[in-house]
């Protein structure tokens, strides 16, 4: 007999779920953000205080949560203002984050790296060689490693 | 038939300010371990045995090599005092390696892992032996004189992923663990049958058998290295997300760390109470400084004496390449102006201890081992300010 007859639910399960070893990260209670406020950031784009717009872009960053959606909306936020940016301000942007500051920008350049649009690559890629210079490569292993990111 | 261009005897080449650098092999040095008085060194050049070197004038030739282990030799330790050395292999198993005569012999230790060990370390009594495995525990085994055989005992709880490193601290008891979970541990390794009860520390008074006096909090990287400070009341931990962090035990457990902009640094080692040396993937020693008053960790400088290398101008067609292919307008260095030529894996201390060391020795994965001279690097390289 070819054919199987039995039920092959079984190979549905994922067992890995099952593992008394498996790791679980811990649950750490830090505030669930959810991501720039869109609206405020907008306006400041308008206004045309970038600066301004780039630093609450940057803030509550979603990192604790699950929610891909609030995490696509903060992407785009920030992608927003990236993009919106004069080539030549760049550099004194990126100068005005601390350190953890240019960590958060670098996940959100490499965010924006995974799904190119028509001229995000260019800027992004403006941003990561400004940031790169600030963060070094550190930053960029930080981004491989975090197991929470935005 | 010889084979004149086979000489076993590795290559030295003198580098400028005294230091010297040692390519033994082509293939990487997984570990190795230094006898007292530094004339012998002990190597695994990436396969399951352990080469022993001895020192002979410049030159270094090998004098044994130790063939029992079934995996990769991924831990060496060399006790000074006894003259004993542990090599623990990705077989799952350890041996003790005893003198006869000229010749080494080992004796098995069983360590009831299931999976590769990984890391290990002598006490500093030499009266027990601490490996870190990926079955997610630390061996502590010690030698039963009625069985005449070497015996276990395992700490398990809370570790939860692969031990990759061990340090003891001079009671003879605390061990620190650095693993995969992403935290660095303190635990008791107190065995009742070769030791009398220890006295308080500055990380806790009641030390029964795999008690945990101290867990980091969360960084996000595997930790590579840990290393206690010459008192015991520091420890000290490098991770895979490019961090350095100190704990110190004085203030609570309170716990610095300094987030670098260079690659991940796989060992250190503190070099005084105040100061540490890491290096890793960027295939220099670094300097690193504690300041206990302000409770943070300052980088000290690149402890890397560089060759001087000649400028050349950039030309103008190169220049229009560089733009072309990378949308920029630098000369990139092609080659490493470091004296090793790949990751360092491991850092020992080779004078002065812990506490005062004057001279160090890294290998890596260029098969390569150099010393490096306190002194010599303090009058080479002029704002380093070891504390």
């Amino acid at each position: 007999m070819a054919r199987n007859t039995l039920s092959s639910r079984f190979r549905r399960v994922d067992i890995d779920e099952y593992d008394e070893n498996k790791f679980v990260d811990d649950q750490e209670e830090a505030a669930e953000n959810q991501g720039p406020d869109a609206a405020e950031v907008d306006d400041l784009i308008r206004q045309g205080d970038m600066m301004t717009a780039f630093h609450t872009a940057l803030r509550n960053p979603p990192i604790n949560t699950k929610n891909a959606a609030v995490k696509e909306k903060a992407q785009a936020t920030v992608l927003r203002v990236l993009t919106s940016f004069r080539s030549s301000e760049i550099e004194t942007a990126v100068r005005s984050l601390d350190r953890n500051g240019v960590d958060l920008l670098m996940k959100y350049i490499y965010r924006g790296f995974e799904k190119p649009t028509e001229n995000s690559s260019v800027m992004l890629l403006q941003w990561h060689e400004k940031a790169f210079a600030v963060g070094g490569l550190g930053s960029i292993v930080r981004v491989l490693t975090a197991r929470k990111t935005v | 038939m010889k084979f004149a261009w086979l000489d076993f005897s590795s290559k030295t080449s003198e580098v400028p300010g005294g230091m010297a650098y040692h390519s033994f092999l082509l293939e990487p040095i997984t570990c190795h371990a230094w006898n007292k008085d530094r004339s012998q060194i002990a190597l695994c050049p990436n396969n399951h045995d352990v080469h022993i070197y001895k020192k002979d004038g410049a030159k270094w030739t090998k004098v044994q090599e130790l063939k029992e282990h079934n995996g990769q030799v991924t831990g060496i330790d060399w006790a000074p005092d006894s003259n004993r050395i542990v090599t623990c292999g990705t077989d799952r198993n350890a041996y003790v390696w005893t003198l006869k005569g000229a010749q080494w012999k080992p004796t098995l230790v069983i360590l009831r892992i299931n999976r590769a060990a990984r890391c290990v370390k002598w006490s500093p009594k030499e009266n027990k032996f601490a490996v870190g495995s990926g079955s997610r525990l630390i061996s502590i085994c010690y030698f039963e004189q009625e069985n005449d055989w070497w015996v276990c005992k395992h700490i398990k709880k809370p570790i939860r992923s692969t031990v990759l490193s061990l340090d003891w601290h001079p009671n003879n008891v605390l061990l620190a663990a650095g693993s995969c979970d992403f935290k660095c541990r303190i635990f008791s390794a107190y065995i009742k049958e070769v030791e009398e009860k220890p006295g308080p520390t500055s990380w806790g008074s009641k030390m029964p058998f795999g008690e945990m006096l101290f867990e980091s909090s969360s960084t996000t990287g595997w930790v590579h290295s840990v290393s206690f400070s010459g008192s015991g009341n520091r420890v000290a931990w490098t991770a895979h997300d490019s961090m350095i962090a100190v704990a110190d035990g004085e203030k609570t457990a309170t716990i610095s760390s300094f987030v670098s902009d260079s690659l991940p640094l796989l060992c250190v080692t503190f070099i005084t109470e105040n100061s540490l040396v890491a290096a890793g993937h960027d295939c220099y020693p670094a300097l690193f400084v504690y300041d206990a008053g302000k409770g943070s960790i300052a980088f000290g400088g690149k402890l890397d004496v560089p060759k001087q290398s000649a400028q050349r101008g950039v030309s103008a067609r190169e220049r229009f390449q560089n733009m072309d292919k990378k949308a920029t307008s630098e000369r990139e260095e092609a080659t490493l102006d470091t004296l090793h030529k790949n990751s360092i894996s491991q850092v020992s201390i080779l004078e002065g201890g812990k506490s005062k060391c004057t001279k160090f020795c890294t290998t890596g994965m260029d098969g390569g081992m150099a010393i490096w001279e306190i002194k010599t690097l303090e009058s080479a390289l002029k704002n380093l300010k070891i504390a």
